[in-house]
């Protein structure tokens, strides 16, 4: 009788560690997910700013800014389910992508030490969008693998812990915005 | 990827069980020779482990003074910290302290004793010389080190090192003082104790396997923060590109020594690139791969 309920006890103790690490894996899945959210709006905020440094020295350049004015405008409004905020956020990247084109055409913006500034945070701010992305990948595989497998499996169905899904580039991503001169 | 890492981590563990029963045959040996059982390699075990643990919970502190290093300024070396900030989201890191050491020679180290009380330093050399996705990978090695705690590693295998060192010198002075009488119990047939030469053989020959021990978790540590930083930043072609780099500069970093020499990325002491008739068993105490080697890893990834 003992011995059945020696191996009882080892039984739930086993199942309370693992429900324990499930949920942890879980909770870390939302917050890699939140931590895009954080990024993408860093990135936003970068942007008035720089419109400001370039039409210091671009003025008449106003159909590039009306593009990266809405485009941010309308990721700020766009509602949040993924595929909207994907969508809104390669508008952004396109129009940007416009913006620092003009440089190119504007040999004193190349030089101007705050637009080097302003450029490198941006850059720095997309990576950042990115490994955040990428960071929600590797914790969704994490996650997964723990419920796919044996004993993490039962414990799983039983709390009801549900694989989750992948963050995928949208199809429309694939193709890189034009740059036009 | 993931098979690599695995495999490395495996072979650390090998490593450190093979370490340990070294340790273990050492204390043995002892303990034939002193006929005092396991005291004295619990004793050596408890003096070595308290001096390395010692500098191991300073260990970011005592490693930035002693190569000179200074805090990064967050404006004049911006790029350096949107790098690590990117990498750190990458991999949950969170970020660690980041210095400068103005030296020419390009080389970067990581130390802490566990994430939070982390810091990395960058030679302005490398800064110089390495575009962005190197430095990038440069950095992404630095802070895998602290990910996978290899600090704490190698502070482990330089107990035992150093607890090894301790035995077998003390049992050695000891048996030499007493003229070869080890024994306390009243006199025995120790001398005639086959075991006791090799007893002693093994007791000169320890230090030195300890340090061949000690250099190859080191190099073992090494390739895993290879792998780990590809995996981190999904793209080894920048760190394959810094390694190249690496290997066409000569500079010698003058900011090393022989105490943090296992901590940098490159191995930072000139005479590394023997090619001599003793360059196989001087190769065995290197505490890096050789940069062909570690190339040619990475870019079958």
């Amino acid at each position: 009788m003992t011995t059945v309920l020696i191996v009882l006890a080892v039984i739930v103790v086993i199942g309370v560690l693992l429900y324990n690490s499930l949920i942890q894996r879980r909770n870390r899945v939302d917050n890699a997910w939140s931590q895009i959210d954080v990024q993408l709006k860093r990135r936003l905020d970068l942007i008035p700013n720089l419109v400001e440094t370039v039409k210091g020295y671009a003025a008449h350049e106003q159909s590039t800014f009306d593009a990266v004015i809405k485009a941010r405008q309308a990721a700020i409004s766009a509602p949040s389910t993924p595929a909207a905020q994907a969508g809104a956020d390669n508008a952004v990247t396109g129009a940007l992508r416009q913006l620092f084109a003009l440089s190119e055409a504007y040999p004193d913006l190349k030089a101007n030490q705050n637009f080097l500034a302003l450029q490198e945070e941006l850059t720095a701010t997309e990576g950042r969008v990115a490994y955040a992305r990428q960071f929600y990948n590797d914790e969704v595989l994490g996650l997964n693998n723990a419920i796919q497998k044996v004993p993490g499996v039962f414990v799983a169905r039983v709390a009801g812990i549900t694989a989750r899904e992948y963050f995928t580039a949208e199809p429309a991503a694939q193709n890189p915005p034009k740059v036009q001169f | 990827m993931h098979e690599l890492i695995s495999s490395n981590k495996r072979r650390t563990a090998f490593l450190m069980a093979v370490f340990a029963a070294l340790l273990v045959l050492v204390g043995m040996a002892v303990g034939v020779l002193m006929g005092n059982g396991p005291g004295g390699t619990i004793i050596a075990l408890v003096v070595a482990g308290f001096m390395a643990f010692g500098s191991y919970w300073k260990a970011d502190a005592i490693a930035l003074a002693v190569s000179r290093a200074v805090p990064a300024d967050s404006t004049e070396y911006a790029r350096l910290h949107n790098l690590v900030e990117g990498l750190c989201i990458a991999a949950g890191l969170p970020k660690p302290g980041i210095y400068v050491i103005h030296d020419a020679a390009p080389n970067a180290f990581a130390t802490g004793r566990n994430p939070q009380h982390a810091a990395i330093a960058v030679t302005t050399g490398l800064l110089e010389k390495m575009n962005r996705v190197e430095l990038e990978g440069v950095v992404a090695h630095e802070l895998s080190h602290i990910r996978n705690y290899d600090i704490l590693v190698s502070t482990l295998a330089v107990t035992m090192v150093g607890a090894v060192a301790l035995l077998t010198d003390l049992t050695l002075r000891m048996m030499w003082w007493n003229g070869g009488r080890a024994s306390r119990d009243g006199d025995r047939e120790n001398g005639s104790n086959p075991l006791a030469y090799l007893g002693i053989v093994l007791l000169i020959l320890a230090p030195l396997v300890a340090r061949l021990m000690q250099a190859a978790i080191s190099r073992n540590r090494e390739s895993l923060a290879d792998a780990s930083a590809c995996q981190m930043t999904r793209y080894p072609p920048g760190l394959i590109s810094a390694l190249e780099k690496l290997q066409d500069d000569v500079t010698v970093t003058h900011s090393a020594s022989m105490a943090t020499a296992h901590m940098w990325i490159e191995q930072p002491l000139s005479g590394v690139g023997d090619t001599g008739r003793w360059a196989k068993f001087h190769n065995l105490f290197n505490t890096h791969p050789p940069l062909e080697e570690r190339i040619a890893r990475l870019k079958e990834l």
